[in-house]
């Protein structure tokens, strides 16, 4: 075998599977792009690699970002799955938190992953404190599991109330389900979230029922035909807290892989960032019929309790936080009967598409205003499916469905489109830092995927950011992602203890415990890490509060081991509570209400100046084109370039354009550009 | 000033919802109380400094307020006009006055000034349903009042904060009136969170846009909205159509109370009319003018969807709501119940609409906020109060069967985790279910309502249930049928099931350990004829247990198995007798 030392990245898409190569010998780097095999996505990743690499046998580790569970859960495609659960509890799927979708408008609908006849109750209970009420009948479980085999489901959630308090129960039922069940899939409730909150953890561990036999196929598919390859290193996968995985945990707890692909491109963001000298940033994903922003500070991106992916369709593991609009290139531009400029959240989506791909849509949407004002290239369309873009149809839509209604002409509507656009983009912005508290002044925007760099100039003038950062490359950041990943255990247990009777040597216990569980699951991974980070983790609130802030423990793994102090938990709170909600509250008790344990593999980061551009072209060199540009109700003539063979450390000024194979960029006449020795374009305001 | 640009106008309508939405957030995360942290029964806004005009509302808080705190932020303005009081920045009202700011005692109204360069500019608010506050009732919801006193404290508009100075009288007043008093100053606490983080987003904004741009943007939306409504109101054909529904009682004389509405359309108005609605009533389902109007609103919204949320709203709109109705009452009527009447409100509504635009109403969602509390004190002598309010199914629509086990369309609340009940009360929930034949048949049917049964742990406690549609079930429309009726069903003397006198209303049931009550729910009513329903759709129902064999024969004419196998010839005769 060759140098078996490549590392490679994969992020498939709806569109296109990206490849990422990093060769960990000599640092080298390569990229493949391969249309995404939507049937079976292991088939593109097989053909991306053999694209740059003919013998699999020179990979060492694949690291993979995959939307086979998102998808599986949107389109509602998971398997057959049955609930065993308490007596007197199997609605709770359905029932939910008694919500509805949205606020105005009482005709919601919801259809839970699981259907009615598919619930099963048996006899059982434990208490809120963890008492054993009546022990779980186990003929009667074993009966609802040769009911649920009859009734033809392929996997099953054992669910019971209060079983994060005690296992007990739901554990016995669990192995007797095992003894009967012909395959794998099986979830226990208190396994997968030991948590208090009996929707959200049914709602979860159910999903990962719903979602074990399509991933567990999956990945032996993919780990098989990589080995028949020839293939003999590591398989990880991407959690959506962007944290790796091994094969063997993700095919139990496949429900942590929901928003996978997005977490890698948010992991990569984070480094391209941090390496650039941009700890804190914003990175903005514009697709088709979204917009997806999240917020890195300090080089750490911020992590959500729970997501829910669809109305009803709660999951509760730590996932980065991504925040998504309906506003992405195919969003249609209308004006309502009030006599209001909207965008969305209606789109032609890519098919058929902006009315200037000319397959069907006649309704303007944020990419024919593009067109219209020249931002984007009619005659060189990204992506290679069409020859041509037909402007004058964009245009024409625009006139009908936007200028006439608002009496204005049709560049200054378009125009407006996207400034209503850019307003609903940085609206997603400011959500997540301004009204967090963070000063925009000290955050970069960056976008990736195809559209985000056309409108990052408005953005970071709108919402008061310092800078934008494009990547060298923004169409393989989440492949980019997955390399450099690292691998995350985490854990979380409810305590739900007043903090003044907590016993502190269970605690000290448990967190050691669980820690050292977590440093053998990555031990097993076979994959090497420059160092092991431990996070203890508090959920807290004053007794009487239902809601719970984060509260971290600032103690490493050794002086945890020590024991921990009572004083240093309530400072450690009351620093919490204060920062979230500028006060104490005197005299009022407080308590513990759930434990969080990760354990952070730290994985070996590259250099990213390889990435860079070569030094023997100047900007004149890069300069292929000029082309009108409608800016601020007139037309101005904008310089354009091939973005790839801009030098490090030139400056461009704009009006410009940049182009590159997979992404356009544009620079307002009020700022420029400057190419990092990353080869990075980083953008702000002109010098005055 | 000159129209702003369509494009500034959207950026500023969104600046300024989040400016509200972030208030709501502040207060969500803070509250003490479930039903205020969880049930999300409160709510934030901006307010016109001249006319107490709704200008922006928070898209989380409980709809009902989005009306009804306008007339909150008028009554402190007539109290400083009155009086001659001379605002500063920094100063803070608190009432619950629910004659002067709508709604009921339980919710605590805070109403700050905002200045911009010495001037008045808006003013803000918050409110909150706070989770006692005094009165006969634990939790406040008492069906045998028959004053407010009897309901809660009572206060008036007063200063919580003067330029910045905290009132400790007032707190101390507060807290020595309730049964909960930590509840309350946590809460309290969010309250005043909330406003403080909206005087700092609004003094942003404004220094960011500058006063013209933004005065201008909070007058265009208004306009914007009323242009909006009034379109929609003249798509519908001149004329008069009426409906009316019913309250089972007012928990004191056991007799129906009727809601009458006549709708006139003229051209591009609207006008609603009640004078065909009963007198008001010595129990405490009475409502202020002020709800009234404010569950008209919610009732408008949930219609025309699309019309954004401010006072623009209700430009279109003329009110007929005779003094002393049901809808209009005076102090000292008790107004504890004043979920229930606004939930007929839009129930009538609903029905209104159906005569008009088919196409655009729903069945009638389960109509009744059911709020059921249990209170006793633990063996260390601690008091507990366990208050929550329960769903119900929403009606069946033109583009499907209604939603199981929603929330109250007054509200957007969702209910706490049991397991989180259990583990703050000495409770055990034996049964959390949907409630089979529940919802009203049609051709889309109604969503299905639910069957709670809760089990007392500790040695004993009291409940309270303040409930309806005990007696007139939740309507259908488009020739849909009623949901099923709500029951109540608790342990008496010899611990066999009892049934209150009032049907859902009912104070001081006492329970020993090991007791249950059990609550059955009303489902939504159906969305046109049942026979039009897919036989096939029912068998479906009938597989799923949604509807029991019985109910498909009788209801949709359509021959099932219990195991939901559909019987196509046996249906086709009995749907072809008809």
């Amino acid at each position: 075998m060759a140098d078996n030392r490549t590392v490679v990245g994969i992020d498939v898409g709806g569109t296109f599977t990206d490849v990422f190569f990093l060769n960990e010998v000599d640092g080298s780097c390569d990229v493949a792009k391969v249309p995404s095999t939507r049937d079976d996505q292991s088939q593109g990743i097989r053909e991306g690699i053999a694209q740059r690499r003919d013998n699999l046998g020179e990979v060492s580790l694949i690291i993979h970002g995959t939307t086979v569970g998102t998808n599986a859960l949107l389109e509602r495609k998971g398997a057959k799955t049955g609930i065993i659960t308490t007596k007197g509890f199997r609605d709770v799927i359905e029932m939910r938190r008694r919500d509805r979708p949205e606020t105005w408008g009482l005709w919601g609908m919801f259809e839970p992953v699981v259907s009615r006849d598919l619930r099963v109750e048996v006899d059982e209970r434990v208490l809120a404190d963890g008492t054993l009420h009546t022990e779980v009948d186990l003929t009667e479980v074993k009966k609802a599991t040769t009911t649920l085999l009859e009734r033809g489901a392929q996997s099953v959630c054992i669910f019971f109330m209060n079983s994060y308090a005690n296992d007990a129960n739901e554990g016995a039922a669990t192995k007797v389900v095992k003894e009967l069940w012909p395959n794998e899939h099986i979830t226990s409730s208190s396994e997968i979230l030991p948590e208090i909150r009996e929707f959200e953890r049914c709602s979860t561990a159910t999903l990962n029922a719903y979602l074990q036999p399509n991933i567990g196929d999956y990945l032996e598919r993919l780990e098989g035909g990589l080995r028949e390859g020839g293939f003999g290193g590591e398989i990880l996968i991407v959690q959506s807290n962007g944290g790796v995985m091994s094969v063997d945990t993700a095919r139990h707890f496949p429900v942590r892989t929901a928003l996978s692909g997005p977490a890698a491109g948010v992991i990569a963001g984070a480094h391209i960032g941090a390496s650039a000298g941009f700890p804190n940033l914003i990175t903005c994903d514009m697709g088709g019929t979204s917009f997806d922003v999240s917020l890195v500070a300090d080089g750490e991106s911020a992590l959500a309790a729970q997501t829910a992916v669809d109305f009803g369709m709660v999951v509760r593991t730590p996932m980065i936080e991504i925040t998504t609009i309906g506003a992405g290139g195919g969003s249609i531009a209308w004006v309502d009967r009030g006599g209001l400029l909207q965008i969305g959240p209606e789109s032609a989506g890519s098919d058929p598409g902006p009315v200037c791909y000319g397959l069907g849509n006649d309704r303007p949407t944020a990419t024919d205003a593009n067109v219209v004002l020249g931002r984007i290239n009619a005659d060189k369309p990204i992506g290679g499916k069409l020859e041509r873009l037909n402007v004058e149809a964009s245009k024409a839509a625009i006139q009908t469905h936007v200028a006439e209604p608002l009496n204005i002409d049709v560049m200054a509507a378009a125009e407006a489109i996207i400034r209503v656009a850019n307003a609903k983009m940085a609206g997603a912005i400011r959500l997540v830092s301004v009204e967090r508290g963070h000063n925009p002044e000290k955050f970069v925007a960056m976008p990736f995927g195809g559209g985000g760099a056309l409108h990052t100039g408005a953005l970071i003038k709108d919402v008061g950011l310092s800078k934008a950062l494009v990547p060298r490359f923004p169409g393989v950041t989440s492949a980019l992602g997955c390399v450099i990943a690292d691998m995350r255990f985490d854990r979380v247990h409810t305590l739900n203890s007043m903090l003044d009777d907590l016993d502190l040597d269970m605690l000290t216990r448990e967190m050691v415990e669980t820690a050292e569980d977590g440093e053998q699951r990555l031990a097993e991974a076979g994959v090497t890490f420059e160092g092991i980070e431990h996070l203890f983790e508090l959920d807290m609130l004053y007794v009487g509060q239902t809601h719970t802030v984060a509260v971290r423990l600032p103690l490493d793994f050794e002086s945890i081991k020590a024991g921990i102090d009572r004083d240093i938990i309530q400072g450690s709170f009351e620093d919490a509570y204060r920062s979230s909600f500028g006060r104490l509250l005197e005299g009022i008790a407080m308590r513990v209400l759930n434990l969080r344990v990760t354990v952070i593999g730290r994985r070996p980061k590259f250099d990213l100046s390889i990435l860079g551009p070569s030094g023997d072209s100047s900007l004149e060199d890069a300069k292929t084109d000029t082309r009108q540009v409608w800016i601020d109700g007139k037309w101005w003539e904008a310089d354009v370039y091939a973005r790839l063979d801009v030098p490090e450390g030139a400056i461009v000024p704009g009006p410009a354009l940049l182009e590159q194979p997979d992404t356009t960029i544009f620079i307002d006449p009020d700022l420029e550009g400057l190419v990092d020795r990353f080869g990075n374009l980083v953008i702000s305001r002109k010098e005055a | 000033m000159a129209e702003l640009d369509p494009v500034l106008l959207a950026v500023l309508k969104g600046r300024l919802e989040q400016i509200a939405d972030e208030m709501d957030a502040t207060l969500f995360r803070s509250a003490f109380n479930p039903i205020i942290a969880e049930a999300h029964d409160a709510s934030h806004g901006l307010y016109h400094a001249e006319t107490g005009e709704t200008l922006i509302q928070g898209k989380s808080g409980l709809p009902v307020f989005v009306g009804a705190m306008s007339f909150a932020v008028k009554a402190v303005i007539d109290k400083v006009s009155a009086e001659n009081i001379k605002l500063l920045p920094g100063d803070v009202f608190i009432f619950n006055d629910p004659y002067e700011g709508g709604t009921h005692l339980s919710d605590f109204k805070l109403v700050r000034p905002f200045f911009r360069d010495g001037k008045l500019y808006c003013y803000l608010a918050s409110v909150g349903h706070w989770h006692d506050v005094g009165g006969n009732v634990p939790g406040n919801y008492n069906p045998v009042a028959t004053e407010c006193y009897q309901e809660g404290m009572l206060i008036p508009p007063v200063y919580l904060y003067r330029e910045g100075v905290l009132n400790e009288d007032i707190v101390a007043i507060l807290q020595s009136n309730s049964r909960l008093p930590g509840s309350l100053y946590g809460d309290l606490n969010g309250q005043v969170s909330a406003l403080e983080l909206g005087e700092q987003r609004l003094g942003d904004l404004l220094e960011e846009y500058g006063e013209d741009r933004v005065t201008g943007a909070l007058d265009q939306l208004k306009a914007s909205a009323a242009k909006l409504m009034a379109s929609y109101i003249s798509d519908l054909a001149d004329g008069t159509y009426s409906a009316e529904d019913w309250l089972d009682n007012d928990g004191i004389i056991d007799e129906p109370l009727k809601i009458g509405l006549d709708i006139v359309i003229a051209g591009d108005r609207m006008t609603l009319d009640f004078s065909r609605t009963s007198s008001a009533c010595a129990g405490p389902v009475n409502i202020s003018r002020s709800t009234c109007i404010a569950s008209c609103y919610v009732a408008l919204k949930h219609i025309f969807r699309d019309v954004p949320a401010n006072a623009g709203v209700l430009e279109p709109i003329d009110f007929v709501i005779p003094d002393d109705s049901l809808l209009s009452v005076m102090r000292p009527k008790p107004v504890g119940g004043y979920t229930e009447t606004i939930l007929r409100v839009i129930d009538v509504m609903f029905q209104v609409i159906s005569e008009l635009a088919p196409d655009m109403t729903n069945g009638c969602a389960y109509g009744t906020i059911n709020a059921l509390s249990m209170a006793g004190y633990r063996k260390n002598g601690a008091r507990w109060v366990m208050f929550s309010f329960f769903g119900g199914g929403h009606g069946g629509h033109p583009n499907g069967d209604g939603l199981n086990h929603g929330n109250a369309p007054i509200s957007t609340a969702t209910i706490p985790p049991l397991e989180i009940l259990e583990a703050a009360y000495p409770v055990r929930f034996t049964q959390w279910a949907l409630r089979p034949d529940s919802g009203g048949p049609g051709r889309n049917r109604g969503g299905l309502g639910a069957i709670y049964e809760i089990e007392l742990l500790e040695e004993k406690a009291d409940a309270f249930l303040f409930g309806e549609r005990g007696k007139y079930a939740p309507a259908g429309v488009i020739g849909g049928d009623a949901g099923a009726l709500n029951e109540f069903y608790f342990p008496d003397e010899n611990g066999d099931d009892a049934s209150p006198p009032m049907v859902s209303k009912m104070v001081g049931i006492h329970l020993d350990q090991g007791q249950r009550v059990r609550l059955k729910t009303p489902g939504g009513g159906g969305y046109g004829d049942a026979l039009e329903r897919d036989p096939k759709q029912v068998a479906e129902d009938v597989r799923l247990g949604y509807v029991t064999a019985e109910a498909a024969a009788n209801d949709y004419k359509c021959s099932v198995s219990d195991e939901g196998v559909l019987n196509e010839k046996e249906t086709s005769r009995m749907r072809g007798d008809r």
